[in-house]
């Protein structure tokens, strides 16, 4: 019994669509079994939220009389990308402050837009006989700007490392503080709910999906940077370390801050926590068996962050739900364990996302262009070699 | 046996007065100081935990109100802003008396106020800057 997307979204259309979270439809599979949920369910919503460094804004401000090329831009004193057209621009989520450093990045100013604040944007230019003007000191708010969108190389990752500190120093990482002799192990996925890991080998997530993206309604625009469909598999097919990415666009005008929050990571630098959902077409049985799989099922890679090298050693794999026990052994040692990803929220996503499909009849697309398939010959991701010009 | 936490308030004179020593010989109580900040000649302040049978711990601190302390119970000094939680979870990884703590149902932040240490950790973990002690 196989359901197409045209099917699906007639369904949507009339509001005849079943559409539960990712954790009602492993309950249901649970009691009635995967290929009865696979009958009665039409969609299934999915969501994550977790600090994504590769993440950002474009920005068009508008001219102002007499116009400037904007060449040094400034936005809260968070230098933006000065590098597009006249008065266009690309601002980073983890680039610092340069009066408050990590504390203020531009992960903040984008929060702070979000939230209807005013954004002090200093720039300065050549001055040409196009762009006369050499400098400018204003404010603006997101209303103000022509267009403001989120557009975020690398969002969602499929599974991520469990991070653990073997040294005999504290260590302050981008999965947070670890503590010495393996005092604490930290995680980073929504796992059971996290929209690439219910859809392991992308038959239903491509460019062109229609996805839920910091609150708004947003889609992949592309395969995420360094994503890896290559990584070790488990039997489900499902990865057990890091793999799939995407990339996000949504509109930052119709985002909210309570789901695009900037973060401050200590000794590491600035990051914005994101909210990414997917709704996920039950088309068969087997897409239904990796959605119907819970925490339990799901296995993360334990990684020694103590040696910082690229590729750290590997210590093991753990299950989502032994990590979510707040303990897990390592080398016969009891490690205490903290999420960085909230699944408090990445449940709400995965609500809001089944309302937008109930409610506002959120229809789903089959994808444009498929993500890079695994045993397809992608590319793994290549290393960066320290070599001269002469050495090529 | 009884475990209170106090909040003392020491005046500049008094400073530098073994307290916690008079505590331990003359009230036969265990003092375990979580905080203080004493500086010679100035207003001092110490969060104290004490514990022992609950006569011991009433005299002792009848003793260390005749020494001129104000004594009060510990107030709220670890204070979370829910507005700036994001309920990530990253500041349970580093509170080792698991004083914060995700529930395992609904995976809300719980913070048990008195297992906590402060010791800070949460303070320089948490992402959001949600974490703040007072004194
Ligand atoms: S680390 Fe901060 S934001 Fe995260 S749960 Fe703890 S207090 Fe909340
Ligand atoms: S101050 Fe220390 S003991 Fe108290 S809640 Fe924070 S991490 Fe836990």
């Amino acid at each position: 019994m196989a359901k197409s997307f045209e099917e699906i979204n007639a369904k949507i259309a009339t509001g005849e669509a079943v559409v539960m979270t990712a954790e009602e439809f492993a309950a249901l599979a649970a009691d009635e079994g995967v290929a009865h949920a696979a009958k009665r369910v039409d969609v299934v919503t999915t969501g994550t939220f977790g600090p994504m460094c590769s993440s950002g804004a474009f920005f068009n401000f508008g001219h102002s009389d007499p116009p400037i090329k904007m060449g040094e831009i400034t936005m809260n004193d968070v230098p933006a990308s000065g590098g597009l057209a006249a008065v266009d621009t690309y601002l980073g989520a983890t680039e610092p402050s340069r009066t408050r450093g990590i504390e203020y990045g531009g992960a903040h100013v984008i929060e702070d837009l979000i939230r209807g604040r005013a954004v002090r944007l200093r720039a300065s230019g050549p001055g040409t006989d196009c762009y006369p003007r050499i400098e400018i000191d204003t404010h603006v708010t997101l209303d103000d700007l022509n267009q403001a969108y989120l557009f975020n190389p690398r969002n969602a990752y499929q599974n991520y490392a469990v991070a653990v500190n073997s040294g005999d120093r504290l260590i302050n990482t981008y999965l947070g503080p670890l503590l010495p002799r393996l005092g604490n192990a930290t995680y980073c996925s929504a796992g059971a709910l996290s929209p690439l890991l219910n859809d392991p080998l992308y038959r239903t997530i491509g460019v062109g999906t229609r996805c839920f993206v910091a609150g708004a309604p947003g889609y992949v625009a592309w395969q995420g940077t360094q994503h890896n469909p290559d990584q070790a598999r488990d039997d489900n097919g499902v990865p057990v370390a890091p793999a799939g990415t995407i990339a996000v666009i949504a509109d930052l005008k119709s985002a909210s801050h309570e789901f695009f929050s900037a973060a401050t990571f200590t000794g590491y630098g600035v990051s914005a926590f994101v909210g990414i959902g997917i709704p996920i077409p039950v088309l068969d049985e087997d897409l239904a068996a990796t959605l119907a799989l819970t925490d339990a099922d799901l296995t993360a890679t334990v990684f020694d962050y103590g040696v910082a090298r690229r590729s750290r050693p590997a210590l093991g794999r753990v299950t989502y739900a032994q990590l979510r026990s707040g303990a897990i052994e390592i080398e016969g040692k009891q490690v205490p364990t903290g999420p960085i990803s909230s699944l408090t929220t990445a449940r709400r996503i995965a609500d809001e996302l089944k309302r937008w499909v109930v409610e506002r009849r959120f229809t789903l697309v089959p994808p444009l262009e498929p993500l890079p398939q695994p045993d397809t010959g992608a590319p793994a991701p290549k290393p960066l070699e320290i070599r001269t010009e002469e050495a090529i | 046996m009884a475990r209170v936490r106090l909040d003392l308030t020491f005046p500049p004179r008094q400073a530098t007065k073994p307290v916690t020593y008079h505590l331990v010989k003359d009230f036969d109580l265990t003092p375990n100081i979580l905080r203080a900040q004493i500086q010679p000649g100035q207003q001092g302040r110490m969060l104290l935990e004490v514990s022992g049978p609950r006569e011991a711990i009433d005299e002792g601190i009848a003793f260390l109100e005749d020494e001129g302390l104000t004594v009060s119970p510990a107030a709220s000094d670890i204070e979370l802003d829910e507005e700036r939680c994001v309920v990530c979870g990253l500041c349970t990884a580093v509170c080792r008396p698991g004083a914060l703590a995700l529930d395992a149902e609904s995976a809300a932040l719980v913070f048990d106020k008195d297992a906590c240490v402060y010791c800070e950790a949460c303070v320089v973990a948490c992402p959001r800057r949600a974490v703040t002690l007072r004194f």
